[in-house]
Parts: structure tokens; C-alpha cells; sequence
């Protein structure tokens, strides 16, 4: 046929999904996980204190931090639980470990169900290697399903 | 067409920055719900039919499909 430069991106549609990059198409205007997750959130690294973290996270309005390695890949959590803890710990014994994490792409409505069955109050959403995108508090993702359910039914003309 | 040369995201990228054509190769029904920004749509059944007509045989090609299984 003449084609002599031709390429086949193997990871596909999802690695690119997966990887939190722009889409088109029918679905892009719906949020998604890596839409509403904060990217703002308090991070720290395992070597530093748990004093030090602690005065940092409640500074920025926070009850939440993320550890994470120089890359940004994600390695724990600390929940308000976990920010509690002895001050004299370093993160990497505060933190609570391997945390579930969801990639960007997941629609909110299903974030919100599953935080909400799961009482998951934060979610770490991560890119395809592990990157922290932002947080997903329960709350945000609740009210953006609900706001999304809303329109839709608007949309659909049935009770507002 | 010739044997394709299989790449990663990264390659993808600079190569659209290059000017290639994107094509995804899955049914319609999915290229509506999403696709990689301008990418034109060639389900695989229709593909060696179509490629020449929709497609500059002068830039680069670069096809995807969901995953890789």
C-alpha cells in the first residue's frame, strides 16, 4: 500500500488512559478520578519526622499526606490516624504502607461507590508507574458523581 | 503496509509532534466513547481498504488498539 513509516503503539489506549493524558471522545467531558483528585496535597519522604510532617500537613489545612520517593512515586499514607502517631518516628514507620491507589482515568461515579462501601475517606490516584496525580477525598468524589447524576437527569427530563 | 515498529507512549508523543497520523483500529462504537487526541478512526476490518483513502502515505502512521493483549 506504500506505507513505509508505520508504528504500533502496543500499551494501547489504556496505558494512555492510565497514564492520566488529554482524550477525546464522547467521555472526556465527564470527570474522572485524575480531574477531581487534588494535586495540592502535602507530600513527605521516609526519612524525615513525623514531628516535622505533622506540622507541615496541619499548616496547609490538612489531614492527610502522601510519602512519596524523590520521583513522586507513591509509597504510603498518613491518615489523620497515622498523623497522630509519636512524633519521634520517622514516616517510613508512621506511614501506613502500600496504600490502594486508582489510575486517573476511572469514572467518579465509580470512585465515589467504591470509597463510599470501602469507607475510604482518600485515595491516592496514580499514573500507570505509580506517580501521584493528587488525593481523592471521598467527599469530592460524592459530590461529583452527584452533580454529574444530577445533570444527566435534568438532561433526560426526569425529576430534578 | 509495512511491518510495523512497535513503540511506547513517549514515542507516540514526539512523533504526533512530528505529524504523524494517529489511528485507532477498534470499532466505531469505542473510538466515540475515546480516543488519543486526533486520532481518526479505521476499525481493523476496514483497515487495509480504507488506508490508503483516509490516510497520507508521505507522514508517519502510528495505530493503536485498547491493550496489548
Amino acid at each position: 500500500m506504500g506505507f513505509t513509516q508505520v508504528y504500533d503503539y502496543v500499551a494501547g489506549k489504556l496505558d494512555w488512559l492510565a497514564a492520566g493524558l488529554p482524550i477525546e471522545g464522547a467521555s472526556a467531558a465527564h470527570p474522572r478520578a485524575g480531574d477531581v483528585a487534588r494535586p495540592e496535597v502535602p507530600t513527605c519522604g521516609l526519612e524525615e519526622r513525623l514531628e516535622d510532617v505533622q506540622a507541615r500537613v496541619r499548616a496547609a489545612g490538612w489531614d492527610a499526606c502522601v510519602v512519596v520517593n524523590p520521583e513522586r512515586v507513591v509509597l504510603g499514607l498518613l491518615r489523620a490516624k497515622e498523623l497522630d502517631g509519636d512524633p519521634d518516628q520517622r514516616i517510613e514507620q508512621a506511614m501506613r504502607p502500600g496504600p490502594s491507589t486508582f489510575r486517573p482515568h476511572v469514572p467518579i461515579a465509580e470512585m465515589a461507590q467504591y470509597m463510599v462501601e470501602h469507607d475510604s475517606q482518600n485515595a491516592p490516584i496514580t499514573t500507570s508507574d505509580g506517580r501521584l496525580v493528587g488525593l481523592l477525598r471521598q467527599q469530592d468524589a460524592v459530590r461529583t458523581a452527584h452533580e454529574l447524576h444530577q445533570h444527566h437527569h435534568g438532561e433526560e427530563g426526569g425529576p430534578a | 503496509m509495512s511491518v510495523p515498529t512497535e513503540i511506547d507512549r513517549e514515542e507516540v508523543r514526539r512523533l504526533v509532534e512530528q505529524g504523524a497520523q494517529l489511528v485507532e483500529v477498534l470499532p466505531a462504537d469505542e473510538y466515540e466513547e475515546e480516543h488519543l487526541p486526533g486520532a481518526v478512526n479505521l476499525p481493523l476490518r476496514r483497515l487495509e481498504e480504507q488506508a490508503t483513502e483516509l490516510l497520507d502515505r508521505r507522514r508517519a502512521v502510528v495505530v493503536y488498539c485498547w491493550d496489548s493483549a
